[in-house]
């Protein structure tokens, strides 16, 4: 075999080909359909075009998902990310919106630490329901996801509410070296995430409590501890993307802000190759999950498909990037091109990926 | 499993914590006025049962807060439900209404479909019903008085007449891209209807793409960040209602382009925000929906209840505003 074959077969192997392949697809459909697609203009001083579009609109996603990757690895999901959106976005617009000079930078500052407070909280209670508590993860997050969006009406009573404040609006819609300041919040969320999980042990003690709670108990890890933190981490993950939301449009709509956003953010995370079972996770393919994401709304809408063919559309692209992804379904494929004998399959059931002792 | 192993007063003290917060959610959600218990008509006042969607929006808020003010001003005493967007809390609190023996039920329904068992108890019970806002799909036209409520397609269609006179003098193609509400809703379905048929008046009016926004700013921004960059000349944005146009106002200022003025922008139902919009010059154009049909309900609750006969489809009184209109109204708007 010669080298440069063996080098085509490892990338062809990495976990992350397939959904760059499909990125990569997507983005080549959409230049072939309108050449200008990918076109970048400089246009009042920074950059704009469509691919921008793409980057500052899946800001908010990647930062969802970042959270929602964690909690899955250690074996739980977060349903309530979506509620914590747009609460925390109903409290920093509403603080906002009663004071006097909307500009005042204190003013956005104090609104933006008292909306995160409130997302932290509500993410401790997530935690303590499943760590301390011990209910299901489905279930102790699906109070706060239902209850969630009442407490966000509550807060803007049942109203959207508009604010005009230059400061909150650059969360979303600011610019930095030409490029949207929210690309970079979303950035440095995921760069702090990783070091603090890949440049520690946090990430591997995260791994193996997802891995087998109990065992990693045993072993000197305080599970719980663990586990409860995910949750917090995953709030104030939920609580910046709502600033985003809210900030994109300058108000806040208790009703539609982050409304499944959670769903997108699964979606992300499993498309990104962390398995829903928990264990192993990978930051770096949740984020490519959460551009295919949205690379994916805005292909609707640029090639202007009918909102009632939509949605197909976008099941068809998901199923096709999970089938490609699976092991087993590749293995047939390849077995059924070549007629090669099948190889020996292992449990029929997709086994939880262990960390290495 | 871990719960297994629990200690019993363990699971017990996790049983008395489920309890507490199942308590804590029931309370929260049981904000209703009708178990208060009162057996209608003793004092002869006339009792309307009002069973409202929920407080999804700032159009709802208004449409609640008419509909008590009327019923106040009316004389008529009234019981009122909110649903909180749940068909089985508004077939519960109609029920309630039934036993209550009200004189009238009225309620704005959830969804359209499964309210055939309900209505015919009401029917059975002999107390009149009343829907407003929002339709039922049922076969049997008789488990209702009568259907009060906007004409969507005639928002649309007003949309449209307004366009084609707006733009009658324009040479070329006019390029109009949509902003469609909620896929298949009734208002996003009837309005685009009402809109087509309008502007097929005038050859030179073309939809150039229309895609949804699911009826929020961020959608309606997002769909026209794409608009614009797939269509360079767009001359007239129709949005469905005021959100998903608001959004689209940012989407086209950051594009570079003067909305009002480069690209002409019609938009439906006239709330605050939008009015300021339209009072502001962002906006041209604006078809009413309008939430104030408190009035008209008391009016037919009363006809209704001494048994004379009302039509079927009765329209909510609704207007149209241009920009001047809006700065006169604007001042005086209730929501």
């Amino acid at each position: 075999m010669s080298d440069a074959g063996n080098r085509f077969r490892t990338l062809l192997g990495h976990r992350l080909f397939w959904p760059v392949a499909v990125l990569v697809v997507m983005l080549a459909a959409n230049t072939v359909y309108r050449p200008g697609f990918l076109s970048v203009e400089v246009n009042n001083g920074h950059l704009y075009g469509t691919p921008i579009d793409i980057l500052r609109l899946s800001a908010p996603l990647i930062l969802v998902a970042l959270g929602m990757t964690l909690v899955i690895s250690t074996g739980g999901i977060d349903l309530s990310v979506g509620s914590v959106c747009a609460i925390s976005g109903a409290i920093a617009c509403l603080y906002i919106s009663r004071a006097p000079d909307q500009d005042n930078l204190v003013t956005v500052l104090t609104a933006l630490a008292m909306a995160l407070g409130a997302a932290l909280a509500l993410g401790a209670w997530n935690g303590v329901l499943v760590s301390v508590i011990g209910i299901q993860p489905i279930i102790a997050t699906l109070i706060l996801m239902v209850a969630g969006r009442g407490l966000a009406q509550l807060v803007a009573e049942g109203q959207i509410i508009t604010i005009n404040s230059g400061p909150y609006r650059a969360i979303g819609l600011g610019h930095l070296l030409t490029l949207p300041l929210a690309i970079f919040i979303a950035l440095a969320a995921a760069l702090l995430v990783a070091a603090f999980t890949r440049r520690t042990a946090l990430g591997m003690i995260v791994e193996s409590v997802g891995g087998n709670r109990e065992a990693s108990r045993l072993a000197g890890i305080r599970s719980g501890r663990v586990v409860f933190l995910v949750y917090v981490v995953s709030a104030a993950c939920a609580a910046i993307a709502g600033f985003m939301m809210t900030a994109n449009v300058s108000s806040a709509d208790g009703n539609n802000t982050g409304l499944w956003v959670e769903l997108d953010a699964i979606l992300a995370v499993v498309i990104g190759g962390t398995s829903l079972a928990g264990g192993r996770f990978y930051l770096g393919g949740t984020i490519l999950g959460a551009l295919i994401i949205q690379t994916l709304t805005t292909t609707v809408y640029a090639m202007n498909i009918s909102p009632q063919t939509a949605l197909l559309f976008k099941a068809v692209v998901v199923i096709a990037v999970c089938l490609i992804q699976a092991p087993a379904f590749r293995a047939k494929f390849r077995r059924r091109r070549s007629g090669t004998p099948p190889p020996p399959q292992s449990s029929p059931q997709r086994q939880k990926e262990q960390v290495p002792a | 499993m871990r719960n297994m192993r629990m200690p019993m007063a363990r699971r017990r003290a996790m049983a008395v914590v489920a309890a507490v917060l199942l308590a804590g959610a029931v309370a929260a959600c049981g904000n209703s006025d009708t178990g208060s218990g009162g057996d209608g008509g003793d004092d002869g006042k006339l009792v309307l049962g009002f069973s409202q969607v929920g407080a999804e929006s700032g159009w709802r808020t208004a449409n609640t807060n008419s509909i008590k003010e009327a019923a106040t001003e009316a004389g008529i005493e009234l019981k009122f439900d909110d649903a909180q967007q749940k068909q089985e809390n508004q077939i519960k609190a109609i029920r309630n209404y039934i036993q209550q023996k009200v004189d009238v039920i009225a309620f704005s329904p959830v969804v359209e479909s499964g309210w055939d068992t309900v209505l015919k108890e009401a029917k059975d019970a002999g107390i009149p019903v009343i829907l407003t806002d929002r339709a039922v799909d049922s076969a049997d036209k008789s488990l209702y008085k009568t259907f009060l409520g906007s004409d969507f397609v005639k928002e649309g269609r007003l949309s449209g007449e307004w366009l084609v006179e707006n733009k009658k003098d324009a040479t070329g193609d006019v390029n109009i891209v949509e902003l469609q509400g909620t896929t298949g809703s009734a208002p996003a379905n009837d309005r685009k209807k009402g809109f087509a048929e309008a502007i097929a008046a005038d050859p030179k009016l073309k939809v150039i793409a229309s895609q949804s926004g699911d009826f929020t700013r961020a959608g309606g921004k997002q769909v026209m960040e794409q608009f614009l960059k797939a269509h360079p000349k767009i001359d007239v944005l129709f949005a469905h209602n005021d959100d998903m146009g608001l959004g689209a106002l940012e989407a086209i200022t950051a594009a570079g382009k003067e909305p009002g003025k480069d690209i002409t922008i019609i938009t439906i139902d006239a709330v605050k925000d939008g009015m300021q919009a339209l009072a502001d010059g962002k906006f041209n154009f604006i078809a009413e929906c309008s939430p104030l049909l408190g009035p008209q309900l008391m009016d037919l609750a009363k006809k209704v209840h001494a048994g004379e006969e009302v039509p079927p489809r009765i329209e909510t009184e609704e207007t149209t505003f241009t920009q001047e209109q809006a700065k006169e109204a604007l001042p005086n708007r209730k929501y």
